[in-house]
């Protein structure tokens, strides 16, 4: 992975460095599947334990923070190991918004599952959570392996994502239409939607990120166009079925 | 005193096999010295001598023989290492990971590669396997605080496995560790189908049961004696119960996939022969919806690893639906492409109708259980909302990707790209 140095005190730190960034990536994913799963189940008791959680990412960013200062300051990295370290703070951050977004989802359980909700209202954004989740393992699976020539999934996915959010988006809108005490479960919904559809950003922003330092170079910019829920009027909504 | 006497006796076993080691050459030097004393004239005391050096010369250690027998031991042993090393981690039919103490994989048997792709010898285990307890038992075992741990481990995506996961240290100072992996998931899986079963099959069966219900309460009350009326109900009736039976067997071979989500490895698919019999068995159906089915097929073979079984119920599934929702088109497109592009060479199954397509918004949804794109259409084409569900599954097992492209009033197109590799 990373070359050899003369003191194997810096490959140390550079190794603590990558191993604390796949740390976070583990509870980033553990979160965010605990947050959906407790949403789904509507289990408080686990949203609880995701909301307690998010210190532990915040925690790590600040490590990976403090020790990347450091280690620039005292070694005066260049190239690679100076990608590798910017890298990793830039990723740290990423990782430490994704445990924010699953908190967040974590915190509407509450509010949503208040009443009786039926299963298919859930079905969508577990579809949605399990396409995110995907992105962010095979993102972390790919900064553990150095393997980017196979980045073009993330592309690809991030469309699906987007694909997914926009009907989703559609589908809530027309429960809300239907009956107005679906609006505030609704409501919830969209933002833990939206919240999950960003932790699929948050994971295709990873994914630069390690093309970044594995080749030097910036992932070709042709971001995709992005969903199209900011196009949805009312007269674009389904029909009530 | 016991100490001295122990050496003592100690010294005079060892001068005993030193010279029985050497008793042939021994008796040997005897008969030649007692031969030249009796052929030449030479005095006693020379023969005396000649005798002396000969039993010295046999006490001497035979360190020739000693250190090649001590070298032929090692290479054993040698041996013996590399068998349970390599040899026994492949006969171990568990994944079984072997890392040193910067938790760097060393050597991944087969089975680990099949259960996790993607790992390598170099890899850092702490960078592949992220999960909080996984980190913890890592930590745990290399930090020398514990010599073995035992947890448990899940992963989600892309399909749910549960492992029971043991560290431990591998002999004395070798600085070598192994982390084996015990397959839970079938247990953990028939739990988990029971009670989807139920949810699913509850939900879903209680709407024909009720409409049931509702015309035997009629047939019993007003119209027990319309004949022109019962007969249309019983004819209602009939269709629910079909409804039911087929939704039952669906949800089986839904739970049925999801409890072995791998796929047995080694066999092969061809997916001409796969693709013509599902359209032979389809010939009734395309006719009855007055649907020409047409064949597109690449030259050369179009081997894939998988499940014919498996691939047969996709190929069904999806020419099943063209038929049924792409009927007003007329016609149905198979067509098997080599193709090459994006990161992994693969064959492409396409199954393209001409029928009303699939408008924008149902096409990232239509693989989730139940969705149906029409409510009114799919009833009356006898769909459960499962085929495409069951579809994806075996994709997913298969390390496949469906693809779905549509536009309305154009038909649509359902492409399976299934990697060769």
């Amino acid at each position: 992975m990373q070359s050899v140095h003369t003191m194997s005190a810096y490959d140390e730190e550079l190794k603590y460095l990558s191993k604390r960034i796949a740390a976070m990536g583990g509870h980033a994913e553990r979160m965010v599947e605990q947050a959906v799963a407790a949403l789904v189940n509507a289990d408080p008791g686990l949203a609880q334990k995701v909301i307690r959680d998010d210190a532990v990412l915040d925690e790590g960013q600040r490590e990976i923070d403090d020790k990347a200062i450091i280690i620039i300051a005292r070694r005066q990295p260049m190239a690679t190991d100076l990608r590798e370290i910017v890298g990793a703070i830039r990723i740290s951050a990423d990782l430490e918004r994704v445990g924010d977004l699953g908190k967040n989802v974590a915190k509407r359980v509450v509010a949503v599952t208040d009443g009786r909700q039926p299963t298919s209202l859930f079905r969508g954004l577990e579809a949605l959570a399990n396409l995110a989740l995907t992105q962010l393992k095979e993102v972390l699976d790919v900064y553990a392996s150095r393997s980017v020539e196979k980045i073009g999934f993330v592309r690809d996915r991030d469309d699906q994502i987007d694909a997914m959010y926009t009907s989703l988006f559609r589908e809530l809108l027309t429960y809300m239409m239907e009956d107005p005490r679906n609006i505030t479960p609704c409501t919830h919904l969209l933002f833990c939607a939206k919240n999950i559809e960003r932790i699929g950003d948050h994971a295709t922003n990873i994914a630069e990120t390690i093309y970044y330092i594995v080749t030097g170079e910036q992932l070709p910019a042709e971001r995709p166009k992005g969903d199209k829920t900011d196009k949805i009027g009312l007269s674009e909504t389904l029909p009530v079925k | 005193m016991t100490d001295l006497d122990a050496e003592q006796r100690g010294i005079a076993q060892t001068i005993a096999t030193r010279l029985w080691n050497s008793h042939w050459l021994l008796a040997a030097g005897i008969v030649a010295v007692v031969v030249v004393y009796a052929l030449a004239a030479i005095s006693a005391y020379v023969v005396l001598a000649a005798l002396l050096l000969l039993f010295a010369a046999a006490m001497l250690p035979v360190a020739g023989a000693r250190q090649s027998a001590e070298s032929g031991a090692a290479i054993e042993a040698i041996g013996l290492q590399r068998l349970s090393g390599e040899y026994l981690a492949a006969a171990v039919a568990d994944p079984l990971i072997i890392f040193d103490r910067t938790a760097i994989i060393v050597h991944a048997n087969a089975a680990a590669f099949a259960a996790f792709g993607g790992i390598a010898p170099g890899m850092s285990l702490s960078l592949k396997f992220r999960a909080p307890e996984m980190q913890a038992l890592l930590d745990g075992v290399l930090s020398g605080d514990v010599a073995s741990d035992v947890i448990d481990y899940t992963e989600k995506l892309p399909v749910e496995r549960a492992y029971r996961v043991s560290a431990s240290s591998v002999g004395h100072a070798t600085d070598l560790y192994v982390l084996v992996f015990k397959d839970q998931s079938e247990a953990r899986r028939i739990d988990r189908m029971r009670a989807d079963f139920i949810a699913n099959a509850s939900h879903e069966l209680r709407t024909p049961l009720a409409s049931i219900a509702g015309f035997i309460e009629t047939l019993r009350g007003p119209a027990r004696n319309d004949p022109a009326a019962r007969d249309q109900f019983l004819q209602i009736m009939q269709s629910q119960t079909g409804r039911m039976a087929r939704l039952i067997d669906d949800l089986l071979s839904l739970s049925r996939l999801e409890m072995k989500p791998y796929l047995k490895p080694g066999t092969e698919v061809d997916l001409r022969e796969t693709v013509d019999s599902v359209i032979d068995s389809l010939g009734p159906l395309a006719r009855e919806n007055s649907v020409v089915i047409e064949r597109d097929y690449a030259d050369g073979p179009l081997d894939v690893p998988g499940d014919r079984d498996e691939l047969f119920q996709v190929f069904e599934n999806l020419l099943e639906n063209a038929c049924k929702y792409g009927q007003s088109g007329g016609r149905v497109v198979v067509s098997i492409a080599h193709s090459d592009a994006g990161s992994e060479p693969g064959i492409d199954v396409t199954i393209r109708d001409f029928g009303p397509g699939i408008p924008e918004e149902h096409i990232p949804r239509i693989t989730e259980r139940f969705y149906r794109v029409d409510v009114e259409t799919s009833r009356t084409q006898k769909g459960t909302g499962l085929g495409l569900s069951i579809v994806k599954h075996i994709l997913t097992r298969h390390n496949a990707r469906l693809s779905i492209k549509s536009e309305v009033g154009q038909g649509a197109a359902f492409s399976v790209h299934l990697p060769t590799h």
